[in-house]
């Protein structure tokens, strides 16, 4: 293989991966929290970017507006659902909650089949996000060097809100340990919420970078990247932030590395992502970055 | 023979030596105390022998038989059965099976004859249950049979995982602070239960308990731990004389005068 | 009541279900009859993820991945052999698979086999994994059986899926099967086999040193519970009478586990409870996304409606009924007759407690 290629591959797998992170993050804070696989967190993610294609169709509002609007609603979506369907719950057995999770799922993805109809979308995007840009051999289109630029805005703020505010602090102190928190005073209920608000918001921002990247939107298309980017979180070490966007990243090039070099392979390409996830389990069950903690007898 | 040999063994948690070069021989038909203050390694001794952790350096043999690293189960299966300081009991379910799991590990029934009810299996079940029920009337608490084992008052709880410990038919029973929690004069009569079932089962007892007093009266011979270290080995009289003993549990240096 | 009359009573209750059975298969609509076979399906499928997870604590995802294996292997067993040749359309089939063929029977065994061959391999591994670890590993192996039935069409044809699959399936076989599942896996409970996987759900650590051999009795509790996950799918195959790999994304185990979860953990009664109403309220909901007229006003057809109803349906019953609809609650004659008493209290008893 070339080097254009090889260089190609790689802008195309960080780019992927980028988006990756910016979904694993949401899967991982909400587990640090409440121990709870969000699997509602896919349909967050495809939300999105029909909200934004809604917003720039039906209601005219320019493209920067729309964009807002459609991380705004997004992130209160994901903070209904939790009002609704996880905070009653949390006395309740975790795999109750697991199944309320599950519940909200089916609940958005057969909304968006209601609101935006089961047939697949065509985004028209703009010109800009069209663009492709000619380094030499390798082209590399627009939206990639968005996906990347973006990602590393939102996840530094992302750091920033975590490690330096008093939020961040509450949040941290929570997936500690909640109790204890309840204890001195830290507002669970709201720090929880902010933690979905900020999850939500993050997955609405890659999913409005997926679908300028793959401009075709349907209901289902939640599922398998929200699948993926959870594998990302616990590869990295789930409840561990840095080690979502590290998960992320290198799920994202090893996608798009295992295609490059094996295209006879293609089919497999999301079994090689599972492969991974089942390696890494094995090897170290508590993800690249996760801490190993062993049950004291 | 020695029925246990702990060879100097060592475990390190990362940085921290939780018990450095542990030595132990006990001969059959013994009662051995082994004290010393919180964090001084007693329990981490204990998950050692039974197999939950690995020793970092030297190994353990029982009857002669190396069985440093071999799993938890087989060392069940080998003849030692254990209490844990944190009472370990299957809670949601019935104290009757609580104890019934013990004899499990000596099944002869296969899987198949067990699910379709074999008569085999059916006559070993019945002998099993009546085993059982000998070994809760022992501590009286066979009207708690069909009792969630979880809902028993905290004693009970206590008894019943001695139970189920005896269940398995150990050779060698070690007793994880079995006396913990419990007023002065349940802790009197627990001693006495332990002296007791030494006897019926012909048993080999070591016991971990951080209060001194409490073993003084029934173990000939005791083991005091500090630091990971044995700082102590010897009859009671011996230990309670023991400068090294009284500094590590009063916290003072007694060698003054 | 005595063990003796449990067993008249139980065999009896199968005489009435048989009977039951046959006035259902000569008498309702084939639309009826499915939901039925389904309901029946379900049960197995939900009495069988039990085992690993309501019984022994395993956090297992891996359902519709052993499905899959059953599905195909009893749909390659029983399609004749000019059908396969005709449908084989991306690869042509590859030999053996042309010429095997057996009854519909064997087939399910072999489908239970297959699968349960399948979770041996993958439990030996994965089962040392705890709680949502374990639960996403199977779930990943689930998808790779998935995505491999779509890259081998020489063998599955691929995406397309196979069609025209003998409708073997009937009441008698899936309200069969299901019986089979129940008593073997009550069986199982009921033993000091059973007792051990419950120990090991309870307290891995004390379960152990009283001398459970962990890797043994999950692995064990795996393969069966994969064995009548396979048996269900062969039966799928047949009442469907198509299939291809989408059928068992990992959604297909999520259906399985909100029956087991709605029907209370540990407790098969409630399985088979939740299985039917589970397939009950997926069909009674569809009326709702045809469109009808209220009077004047013309509702139109709402795609999506139906399932957006039956989720909100879902959270509403997990949300009050934390612990499931039995709560770990089990049937048993006893029980029953105790609870018939306690609403018709004989005549002497309440007399005697009135004075
Ligand atoms: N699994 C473990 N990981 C890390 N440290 C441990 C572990 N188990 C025990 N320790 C440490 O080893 C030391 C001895 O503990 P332990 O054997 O429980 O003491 P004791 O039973 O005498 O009170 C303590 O400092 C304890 O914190
Ligand atoms: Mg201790």
């Amino acid at each position: 293989m070339s080097l254009h290629l090889v260089l190609q591959n790689l802008a195309n797998g960080l780019s992927l991966g980028s988006l990756y992170a910016l979904i694993a993050i949401g899967y991982t804070m909400v587990y640090g929290i409440l121990r709870l696989i969000n699997f509602a967190h896919g349909e967050i993610f495809m939300l999105a970017p029909y909200f934004l294609f809604y917003g720039v169709l039906i209601f005219h509002l320019p493209w920067w507006t729309s964009i807002i609007a459609a991380i705004a609603l997004t992130a209160v979506t994901g903070m209904l659902s939790e009002r609704i369907a996880y905070r009653p719950l949390r006395d309740a057995p975790r795999i109750s909650v697991l199944i309320s999770a599950i519940g909200v799922s089916f609940f958005l993805q057969n909304l968006a089949i209601v609101i935006f109809t089961g047939i697949p979308k065509s985004v028209h995007r703009p010109a800009f996000f069209k663009r492709l840009f000619q380094f030499g051999e390798i082209r590399i289109q627009s939206t990639l060097f968005a996906s990347v630029i973006v990602s590393t805005i939102f996840l530094t703020l992302l750091i920033y809100i975590v490690y330096k505010t008093k939020t961040g602090l509450a949040m941290r102190s929570i997936s500690t340990d909640i109790e204890t928190s309840r204890l001195m005073a830290v507002d669970v209920d709201k720090t929880i919420s902010i933690t979905f608000a900020i999850g939500s918001a993050l997955a609405a921002v890659g999913g409005i970078l997926w679908g300028l990247r793959f401009p075709q939107l349907f209901p289902l298309m939640g599922m398998m990247p929200g699948l993926k980017a959870f594998i990302a979180a616990v590869v990295g070490g789930i409840g561990n932030i840095p080690g979502a966007m590290l998960g992320g990243l290198l799920l994202g090039m090893s996608e798009i590395l295992f295609v490059a070099f094996l295209p006879a392979l293609s089919g497999y390409r999301d079994a090689f992502i599972f492969a991974i996830l089942i390696l890494i389990l094995l090897l170290k069950p508590d993800g690249i970055l996760g801490k190993n903690v062993q049950e004291k007898v | 023979m020695e029925l246990l040999n702990v060879d100097n063994i060592t475990m390190k948690f990362g940085g921290l030596t939780a018990v450095g070069n542990f030595k132990l021989k006990i001969v059959p038909g013994e009662l051995i105390g082994l004290i010393g203050p919180n964090g001084a390694g007693k329990t981490t001794v204990f998950n050692m022998i039974t197999g939950i952790y690995t020793p970092t350096i030297n190994k353990i043999y029982f009857q002669d038989r190396d069985i440093t690293g071999i799993k938890p189960d087989k060392i069940a299966k080998v003849g030692i059965a254990r209490t844990f300081q944190n009472i370990r009991l299957l809670e949601n379910l019935t104290v009757i099976d609580n104890v019934m799991i013990g004899f499990h590990l000596h099944l002869k029934s296969n899987l198949a004859s067990a699910i379709l009810k074999f008569p085999n299996y059916v006559r070993e079940e019945e002998s099993i249950y009546r085993k059982s029920m000998e070994l809760l009337e022992k501590v009286e608490l066979e009207k708690y049979e069909l009792e969630k084992a979880g809902s028993l008052p905290y004693g009970h709880q206590r008894k019943l995982e001695i139970i189920r410990a005896l269940a398995t038919g150990p050779k060698l029973l070690l007793l994880d602070e079995p006396a913990a929690g419990m007023n002065p004069q349940e802790t009197k009569d627990l001693m006495s239960f332990i002296q007791k079932i030494q006897n019926d089962f012909e048993l080999t007892i070591l016991l971990i308990e951080h209060d001194m007093k409490v073993v003084m009266g029934i173990c000939r011979r005791i083991l005091v731990m500090d630091y990971g270290i044995t700082i102590a080995e010897g009859n009671p009289a011996e230990i309670q004389n023991n400068p090294e003993v009284i500094k590590a549990y009063l916290g003072v240096d007694v060698n003054y005068a | 009541m005595k063990k003796q009359n449990e067993k008249i009573f139980t065999i009896l209750a199968l005489i009435v279900l048989g009977i039951l059975v046959y006035l259902a298969e000569s008498n309702l609509d084939p639309y009826k009859l499915r939901i039925l076979n389904l309901g029946a399906i379900y049960v197995t499928l939900g009495v069988s993820l039990n085992l690993i997870y309501g019984f022994t604590g395993q956090f297992s995802l891996g359902h519709a991945g052993f499905m899959a294996i059953g599905a195909y292997v009893t749909s390659l067993l029983v399609l004749p052999a000019y059908y396969k040749e005709m449908i084989f359309i991306l690869e042509p089939l590859v030999w053996p698979f042309t010429v095997m063929h057996t009854p519909f029977i064997i087939a399910l065994l072999l489908s239970g086999l297959f699968a349960a061959i399948a979770a041996l391999l993958i439990g030996l591994p994965v089962l040392r994994l705890k709680g949502d670890y374990l639960g996403i590993a199977t779930l990943g192996f689930a998808e790779i059986i998935r995505i491999i039935a779509n890259n081998i069409p020489q063998i599955t044809n691929g995406a397309l899926g196979i069609k025209g699959i003998p409708e073997f399936t009937n009441l008698w076989w899936t309200a069969g099967v299901a019986i089979v599942t129940i008593y073997i896996i009550k069986g199982l409970i009921h033993s000091s086999y059973g007792r051990a996987l419950m120990a090991i759900r309870e307290n891995e650590i004390a379960a152990e040193v009283i001398g459970v051999n962990l890797t043994y009795h999950k692995v064990m509790s795996f393969t069966i519970s994969a064995f009548f996950a396979g048996v269900a799918g062969g039966l799928f195959a047949c009442l469907l009478t198509t299939i291809d790999p989408k059928a068992f994304m990992f959604v297909m185990t999520f259906n399985i586990l909100i029956v087991v979860v709605l029907g209370g953990l540990g407790s098969i009664t409630g399985t088979v409870l939740a299985a039917f109403l589970f397939n009950f309220s997926l069909e009674y909901l569809r009326p709702i996304e045809a469109g009808f007229n209220i009077g004047p006003i013309i509702i139109p057809a709402i795609p999506g409606l139906r399932m957006v109803s039956f989720s909100a349906l879902l959270l509403i019953v997990i949300l009050y009924k934390q612990n499931g609809l039995m709560g770990g609650i089990e049937f048993s004659w006893k029980g029953l007759a105790r609870f018939i008493r306690k609403i018709f209290p004989n005549k002497k008893s309440s007399e005697g407690s009135s004075i």
